[in-house]
């Protein structure tokens, strides 16, 4: 079945017309993705061919939802548009925008997860790679070739690592990857993915995937704790990571003596998560705990 | 990025926050002048981006000019907790009747900014908030709304501070907001035995993502302390210089921290972190290889790539093209995977440089690059 994204949903880019909104596009449709128009207030009225498609581009994510009944929108617009661009998303009605987007002020994204979810709207990222449900639909950056569908449902706060951890079990393949992005403050946490993949029928295992900075990863041992039956996985990477030192994802800074690998590490084989030292130990554990050998 | 406090005092200035007059020096006889200027006495400040300097001996009284001028000599150049003290601000004393704290922080989990305010402030807050947290008041923010006249008298009324604070406490959202600042913080913000509200002492951090709409910040953000750092900024990479001897390449910041964690688990230290992000070219790549290789603590450099975005034919051609510029004295590890990985593959194979080798899996490559860096 998946989460947040499946085959019926139909997807909507913001930002479609500029050089990385075309190149994803391309790629999504590529992977099965209904995509169903562009947004350019600029461009309205135009079609933009992809091939085989051709996407109409409107004014909107309004009109593109009136006319297409659009429920997913992928944002690829300039940090300084995001917040403007999320809050027309919500205003609109849509039900899930992923923003891709890298570089948004803390203050931006603060303002508009607070307005998102007032209205109903989920956000994924910013600054995440998206989500991908293998086989059915790839809404934001994730290669959809890596793997394929299958019961390992993924929550990962970076994407290189989720495509590292989708390439190793590419085997047993995945219901949907979700990247939700390594920024201090997102719209979409471990916790939601936990909560989604815990209720999904075709989701057997979870793998979850964090990093040094803040508390989620405790977080989401205390949910694991109380509320998931699932075998959980997990991964956590900047053991080596300096304090005050900010490890490329705006996010990840070990402040003091909080944020650090080792505490979350801990914070979630207390709970029962086995914990892998690399990806690739991850990964056996993975392979171990289908088995229902370890 | 932490300002000096120093630059946080600009900030505070610029919205109406009363502080003490001040002014930095790296100069001992400089200092003699300042704290003429300032009616003799002075307390003399040592400019490091970290907190417990008093405790360290960084914050001293001058009691005249040649005070201030011996005490400077003293607090210039010193080590507090690893930052070297470069310059000294001098301050004019103020009498003090209360000490308070407040400040606001990012609340991760709740999304949103979160007043801290206690009646309790100076040096010893830890402390207060570590042993009586309930004098410690933790009030959240609506974003939408930001700290109004009316909020700012309940985060005061949930602390205990005077009503004088108020004011205080909305200027201070402002620096927030329209610096685009992570974290505010007034540590203290003081009574003087005269009635007046001033900020003693301030910490502020902006967010560097913000940068693009700030032309104000200017002579608050200053450069970078490391050169090799500084030329990597130059390029637009992310760079960070650790203490080790493994050079780490990798795209995207997850899969670099994993990979300085999987060459550390091999018994070696990772000398960098360094991440061509997503989608990078060749000469992103090169130059991402010449930052490193211009470090002489590096042994051995592992390149790391899971092609997603970022082709592996693209990485494959940048380290082809850093080898052509850069005389290689040190071996280099690469692991390509993904996206045009068997290109990539290809076209190192086809270069047959003697110090180049390539590994099948992320565990491998960090092994070798660990063995050869310790065995060097």
């Amino acid at each position: 079945m998946a989460i947040y994204l499946t085959q019926e949903s139909r997807v909507l880019v913001q930002g479609m017309t500029g050089g990385e909104g075309m190149r994803h596009t391309r790629r999504m449709l590529a992977a099965g993705t209904d995509v169903v128009g562009g947004v350019n207030p600029r461009k309205a009225g135009r079609t933009v061919d992809f091939g085989d498609r051709a996407v109409p581009v409107f004014g909107s994510v309004a009109e593109g939802i009136a006319a297409t009944g659009a429920d997913v929108s992928v944002v690829f617009v300039p940090p300084a548009f995001v917040r403007a661009a999320v809050t027309e998303a919500a205003d609109a009605g849509i039900g899930l925008a992923v923003v891709i987007t890298e570089g948004v002020p803390v203050h931006d994204s603060v303002a508009f997860t607070a307005y998102a979810a007032a209205r109903g709207t989920r956000i994924i990222g910013p600054n995440c790679p998206g989500l991908i449900s293998p086989g059915q639909s790839n809404a934001g950056i994730i290669p959809a070739d890596i793997t394929k569908p299958g019961r390992i449902g993924l929550v990962s706060k970076s994407g290189t690592l989720t495509y590292q951890l989708m390439y190793e079990l590419r085997d047993i393949g995945f219901s949907t990857c979700v990247g939700i992005g390594g920024d201090p403050v997102v719209g979409t946490s471990h916790i939601d993915c936990l909560a989604a993949f815990e209720s999904d029928p075709d989701t057997e295992l979870i793998v979850l995937i964090g990093e040094i900075g803040g508390d989620a990863e405790e977080r989401a041992a205390g949910y694991i704790r109380d509320h998931v039956t699932k075998p959980v996985v997990g991964y956590i990477a900047g053991f080596t990571a300096p304090e005050g030192r900010t490890m490329g994802h705006a996010g990840a800074i070990v402040s003091g003596s909080s944020g650090t690998a080792r505490a979350k590490k801990e914070a979630l084989e207390a709970v029962g998560v086995r914990v892998g030292g690399t990806p690739t130990e991850t990964a056996r554990l993975v392979l171990a705990a289908l088995e229902g050998t370890a | 990025m932490d300002l000096y406090e120093h630059q946080a005092r600009q900030l505070f200035d610029r919205h109406g926050i009363v502080v003490p007059r001040a002014e930095i020096t790296d100069s001992p006889k400089e200092a003699r002048e300042i704290a003429r200027r300032l009616g003799g006495r002075a307390v003399v400040k040592a400019q490091v981006k970290t907190g417990g300097r008093g405790k360290a001996g960084g914050v001293k009284f001058a009691a005249d000019p040649a005070a201030a001028e011996l005490t400077a000599r003293q607090i210039l150049g010193m080590d507090i907790k690893g930052h070297t003290v470069g310059t000294v601000m001098l301050a004019e004393p103020v009498a003090v009747e209360a000490e308070f704290y407040v400040s606001y922080v990012l609340d991760r989990a709740g999304g949103r900014f979160l007043a801290i305010a206690s009646a309790e402030g100076g040096m010893d807050i830890e402390e207060v908030a570590a042993t009586r947290p309930e004098a410690v008041a933790r009030v959240p923010v609506d974003p939408a709304e930001g700290v109004t006249a009316s909020k700012a008298a309940e985060i005061a009324e949930a602390a205990g501070l005077p009503a004088r604070a108020v004011d205080v406490l909305v200027r201070l959202w402002q620096v927030l907001v329209r610096e685009d600042a992570l974290l505010v913080e007034v540590n203290p913000l003081v009574r003087t035995t005269r009635g007046q509200i001033l900020a003693l002492d301030g910490k502020v951090t902006l967010d560097d993502n913000a940068a693009f709409r700030q032309a104000r910040w200017g002579s608050e953000t200053d450069g970078y302390g490391d050169p090799l750092e500084a030329a990597a900024a130059a390029k637009g990479l992310t760079y960070v210089r650790l203490d080790g001897e493994v050079g780490i390449i990798g795209n995207g910041a997850g899969l670099v921290m994993s990979t300085l964690d999987v060459v550390a688990g091999c018994g070696a230290r990772p000398a960098n972190f360094l991440d061509i992000g997503g989608g990078a070219s060749a000469q992103v790549m090169a130059d991402g290889l010449t930052v490193i290789l211009s470090d002489p603590a590096v042994r051995s450099v592992l390149v790391n790539v899971f092609g997603g975005i970022t082709a592996c034919d693209a990485v494959a051609e940048g380290i082809v093209r850093a080898l052509d510029t850069v005389r290689l004295t040190r071996p280099l590890v690469v692991r390509l995977d993904g996206n045009n990985a068997a290109r990539g593959r290809e076209i190192l194979d086809a270069r047959r440089h003697p110090l180049v080798e390539q590994a099948t899996t992320m565990d491998g490559a960090a092994r070798r690059a660990a063995d050869l860096a310790t065995a060097a």
